[in-house]
């Protein structure tokens, strides 16, 4: 059997209004709680059942494709400087030189000083605002255009004045991020403060103006996957246009089952508010059988609708270099080594 | 963009079959006394696998005597110590040929490779592993200080589980000191064949492990034969009855393993996500050809709708097919005749006004298929709510309180097993008091364990396999 | 002065905690007593009941249970002359409550004994504890007439069982005066019950009763019908435990496998996890 287009979770005949929820300290309490349970056990089965699957020939070939447009090629690092962002950038736009058929990649994710030097290489020039799609300037033939997103809000450990955050976050925009990675506030949502979490959200998503919003919830301080779960929806709750894994910079950073109750998530949020919020899982995605098994179970939880850069991305660094030798494994049936491909 | 999987097919060479296979007496396979025969077939595609002898009486009491000889001289007198050491033995090679052998699995039987390759066979080499470590320690397992094997053991396996519920009897029937002549199924005999083979390569002593194929008369002759100590059948409730009555007066020492109709039980503040697995494992797991399936889904009420729309949402989600395919979920019923009673049942449920619900499925041409199915508005007085179906097919009910589910869950002549999906840790332990079954999951189901005890109250039959527990069936306490 | 004239004692069934006669209103003339007559309809009666009873019985704490077996040695101890003057030997009555006791402790310790933790390989807490399998009937043996109905009625109920007792035919009087002790040791009404008579009358109806989970063979001392009787418990596969062999040592260690025959193991898993 195969699954048909459209089987997925759109019940939309009873959206409930859900906006009122984050006026009241205790509606959003009352509300997260009363969330259906996450078996820990339970859930990690699944992800490793769907780990399982075996994905070859033409579904591989297609899945590195949109693997490849699904990444957000990042670097995040204290080193960086215009130079090495410019070099990945021009990555983005070409991953594999040799290969004029390979996609580019669904964004190049920096901090937000160095958001001007990958405009240049993106768009050409340092412009603002989110590009509305199509070929332009440097950008590469094909479909969409490679973003621009910037962790903002005192990225990694969001522990500044909600003014300074908010004023990260307006720079990085004004600079050219057509998305904005910003970080919870664990800290107030592990002591229960859902409220101060969700206005944090909201009054950043009002600073990005047109700009994406993603929420990085930082799923390894979370602790558990019910946690998990209640930050999820208290992001979309409060507008985030997507969920995100984690920042990087802790030891534990994406993880199957962690992706799987997210997507959960939306396909549920979905289901209530009839709104589509993306997934991205980040750090720790290395190589292309990683990749293939978040597809896998993009497809299988939220289905096609979400296997699209637009609703599901990776971030990451060195999971392209994998898929871009996979990808000339398959075309050409010889398998490459690291020497063949870009180090930027 | 719709993700296809390509096929992804687990390749057949690493098994290498015979045209024919002999029955397996005294350490070597031998022609049957009158010649006769049946043929193996693969399910997926009817496909003619072997040709397989057919035991009769003779060659029942031949192999009855081969055991028995070996109990005396070899197996009963040997040290429990160097009985482990061959039960080690099997258990590693098992390990080494577990692929072979889950291939052979999945043709055999028509069960997912995914499933003999990650359920079946891991288990089935942990069942030898678990029970060997007992062979030198009987007298630790609390049956006293002198524990005696009963000499021996004749094992009737079914054919949905073939190698695995072959594990069951023989381990800890050869850990305790017997001897077995063991049937396996007439439409899967390939892996016990296989095991014949094994226990050559592992240097058993001839006439420990024997292995009579055929149907039911050979069956019967087996439970029946005067020189056999303990009878261990694994089945039908049906065929448990007629075993239990043909024993009787005898002495011998039974152990039955019948059938199920086993309720799956989720409240309102269940883990949701994780419950709607386990239905769909629990019914679908195996094609529904468990004895302990989840085959009754009892919901509350008050979730009742949502819980249905995860559930076929997650239905539609299955991949049926070709049971070699790597990513296959569902693979094919095991022969025409339980094809047949799983359309039957099902055309009941319809007749006695169930909805009937499947996902779009497209079945294979050749070969036996069944789409998952469940129906909804079904009650207790259905035939489909009391019968087992032994396929795909669920039935859903609906609770309001506890206490009703309890009663619904135990309204059954039944007892093997029964699930629980709810994140109230006290409501867990009020209703696993309460339900009248050998295996209770609570927020899991169709887990199995060679330490865990298995086996039913009721006409689910008595006696338990695994554990320490298992062992009690083949020793004279 | 004429001599004071007895009153004598009609023995009657014990079932649901009373004492009737039995429906069809028959005795026979046994040890110098009329004795009721047990009919299949008072053998359906007292499966009826052991049913009622096994709820209360089964859930009792396992304390409970103990002390409540323990109050029948206690209450035999005080009716010891009564047992003799019945014709059973004075070291047959000891043996016999040294046997209450020796179950009564075994109620709370049986199912740390019999069951426990399972290590399975995988984040589950695994737990097998052995439980009641409900109504059981059981044909006492003839012979030791009090030693012997105790060894079979106590091994049932200790762990939460109900049972229906065909007592011995031909020495029922001790039978039915044991009743009386269990009747006046706070056990419910309705977890032992008592049928006098033919054990051909009563016992083929339990056998073939569907609310009837075991029968204990024990005193049943025709081949022929122990095999008949366990052909008819296939009907709904009850437990059997068969016939004891004529040389029996009643006096012996009874060991376990009378307990553990009428426990049903239930096994229960729960993922471990945050």
């Amino acid at each position: 059997m195969r699954r048909l287009p459209g089987m997925t979770a759109t019940a939309t005949s009873a959206r409930s209004d859900l906006s009122e929820l984050g006026r009241s300290e205790t509606a959003l309490r009352n509300f997260l709680h009363g969330l259906p349970g996450v078996d820990q056990v339970g859930a990690e089965q699944r992800a490793a059942q769907l780990g399982t699957r075996s994905i070859k020939t033409t579904a591989k070939a297609r899945a590195i494709d949109l693997a490849i447009r699904m990444v957000d090629l990042t670097t995040l690092e204290g080193a960086d400087t215009p130079g090495k962002v410019r070099a990945l950038a021009a990555k983005a736009l070409r991953p594999d030189p040799a290969d004029p058929s390979c996609p580019h990649v669904g964004a190049v994710c920096v901090y937000p000083a160095m958001v001007p030097y990958v405009a240049e290489v993106l768009r050409g020039s340092a412009g603002s605002g989110r590009p509305s799609g199509g070929p332009d300037g440097n950008a590469p033939a094909g479909p969409g255009v490679v973003h621009l997103a910037s962790v903002a809000t005192a990225f990694p450990s969001g522990q500044a004045p909600l003014e300074v955050k908010l004023a990260d976050t307006r720079a990085a925009v004004a600079a050219g991020a057509d998305e904005i990675d910003m970080v919870i506030n664990r800290g107030a949502f592990l002591a229960g403060r859902y409220r101060e979490v969700y206005d944090e959200i909201v009054a950043t998503k009002q600073a990005c103006g047109d700009a994406h919003l993603k929420v990085i919830l930082e799923t390894g301080e979370l602790a558990t996957y019910d946690n998990v779960r209640r930050a999820s929806w208290l992001a979309m709750l409060a507008g985030g246009d997507f969920i995100k894994t984690s920042t990087g910079k802790v030891p534990v950073a994406a993880t199957l089952p962690v992706t799987l109750v997210m997507l959960e998530a939306v396909r549920d949020f979905r289901a209530a508010t009839g709104r589509q919020v993306g997934v991205k899982p980040a750090g720790g995605i290395k190589n292309t059988k990683d990749a293939i098994k978040y597809l896998v179970m993009v497809n299988e939880t939220v289905g096609p609708d979400w296997l699209d850069p637009d609703w599901f991305r990776f971030g990451a660094s060195s999971l392209l270099n994998d898929l871009l030798m996979q990808r000339t494994k398959l075309t050409t049936g010889v398998y490459s080594g690291p020497d063949y491909f870009t180090l930027d | 963009m719709i993700f296809e999987y390509a096929p992804a097919p687990e390749s057949r060479s690493v098994v290498d079959l015979k045209p024919s296979y002999g029955l397996f007496v005294d350490g070597e396979f031998v022609d049957p006394a009158d010649g006769g025969g049946f043929k193996s077939v693969n399910p997926a595609s009817e496909e003619v696998l072997a040709e397989i002898a057919e035991a009769g009486s003779a060659d029942v009491d031949r192999a009855v005597r081969a055991a028995r000889t070996a109990y005396e001289k070899v197996w009963g007198p040997m040290p429990g110590r160097d009985r482990a050491k061959y039960l080690f033995r099997i258990a590693r090679i098992i390990q080494e040929r577990s692929r072979e052998l889950a291939v052979l699995e999945s043709l055999d039987n028509g069960k997912p490779i995914r499933e003999s390759r990650d359920v079946d066979l891991p288990l089935v080499a942990a069942h030898f592993f678990y029970y060997a470590g007992w062979a030198d320690k009987l007298p630790y397992a609390g049956f006293g200080p002198n524990p005696r094997p009963l000499g021996v053991a004749a094992q009737v396996i079914p054919w949905n589980f073939p190698l695995l519920m072959l594990a069951w009897k023989i381990a800890p029937a050869l850990a305790a000191g017997n001897t077995v002549v063991l049937k396996p199924a007439e439409t899967t005999p390939l892996t016990a064949l296989l095991f014949a083979e094994i226990c050559q390569q592992a240097e058993l002593p001839a006439g420990v492990v024997n292995i009579v194929t055929g149907a039911g008369d050979t069956g019967r002759a087996l439970v029946e034969h005067p020189g056999v100590d303990k009878v261990a059948f694994t089945g039908s409730t049906e065929v448990g009855k007629a075993i239990a009555r043909s024993v009787a007066g005898t002495g011998k020492k039974v152990t039955l393993e019948l059938g199920g109709k086993a309720a799956n039980i989720v409240f309102d503040d269940a883990p949701v996500d994780q419950a709607v697995e386990g239905i769909v494992n629990g019914i679908f797991f195996n094609q529904g050809h468990v004895c302990c399936a989840g085959s009754r889904l009892l919901v509350q009420e008050s979730v009742a709708e949502q819980v249905l729309e995860s559930l076929k949402r997650r239905m539609a989600l299955l991949r049926v097919g070709d049971p070699l395919d790597k990513n296959t979920d569902i693979g094919a019923i095991n022969s025409a005749a339980q094809l047949a009673r799983i359309r039957e049942l099902s055309a009941a449920g319809e007749a006695e006004g169930a909805e009937r619900w499947s996902p779009p499925c497209e079945l294979p041409e050749r070969g036996f298929w069944f789409a998952p199915t469940i129906f909804t508005g079904v009650t207790q007085a259905h035939r489909i709510a009391r019968e087992e179906i032994f396929g795909p097919v669920l039935s859903v009910l609906t609770f309001r309180t506890p206490a009703e589910a309890v009663e619904k869950a135990n309204n059954t002549p039944y007892g093997l097993s029964a699930g629980i999906w709810t994140d109230k840790g006290s409501r867990i332990l009020w209703m696993a008091d309460r339900l009248r079954a050998g295996v209770v999951w609570a927020n899991t189901f169709n887990k199995f364990d060679p330490t865990s005890p298995f086996g039913g109250y009721k006409e689910s039959g008595y006696g338990r396999e695994g554990g320490r527990h298992g062992l009690e069936g083949y020793l004279g306490v | 002065m004429s001599e004071r004239v007895a009153v004598r004692k009609t023995y009657k069934l014990f079932i649901g905690g009373k004492f009737p006669r039995s429906e069809s209103g028959r005795s026979y003339l046994v040890q110098s007593a009329n004795v009721s007559l047990a009919s299949r309809k008072d053998a359906r009666d007292a499966v009826v009941a052991a049913r009622a009873a096994v709820k209360g019985w089964a859930g009792a704490t396992a304390y409970n249970r103990g002390q409540i077996l323990y109050r029948v040695a206690e209450m035999l101890e005080g009716r010891r002359e009564q047992f003799v003057a019945l014709g059973v030997p004075a070291d047959e009555v000891d043996a016999a409550i040294d046997r209450w006791v020796w179950y009564a402790g075994w109620s709370d310790k049986l199912p740390q004994v019999y069951g426990g933790a399972n290590p399975v390989a995988g984040p589950y807490f695994n737990l097998s504890a052995p439980e009641p399998t409900g109504v059981v009937a059981v044909v006492a043996p003839e012979a030791p007439a009090l030693l012997g109905l105790v060894s079979v009625i106590a091994p049932a109920i200790v762990t939460g069982n109900t049972v229906v007792v065909a007592a011995s035919p031909t020495q029922p009087l001790a039978s039915v005066t044991l009743a009386e002790v269990l009747a006046t040791s706070d056990l419910p009404g309705g977890v032992v019950n008592v049928l006098t008579g033919a054990i051909t009358e009563t016992v083929p109806t339990l056998a073939a009763h569907l609310d009837v989970n075991a029968i204990d063979l024990t005193g049943v001392g025709d081949a022929s019908l122990a095999t008949e009787l366990e052909v008819r418990a296939a009907e709904n596969l009850k437990r059997v435990i068969r016939p004891a062999p004529a040389d029996h040592d009643w006096y012996a260690d009874p060991g376990l496998t009378r307990m553990t025959t009428l426990l049903e193991t239930k096994t229960v898993w729960h993922p471990k996890g945050v």
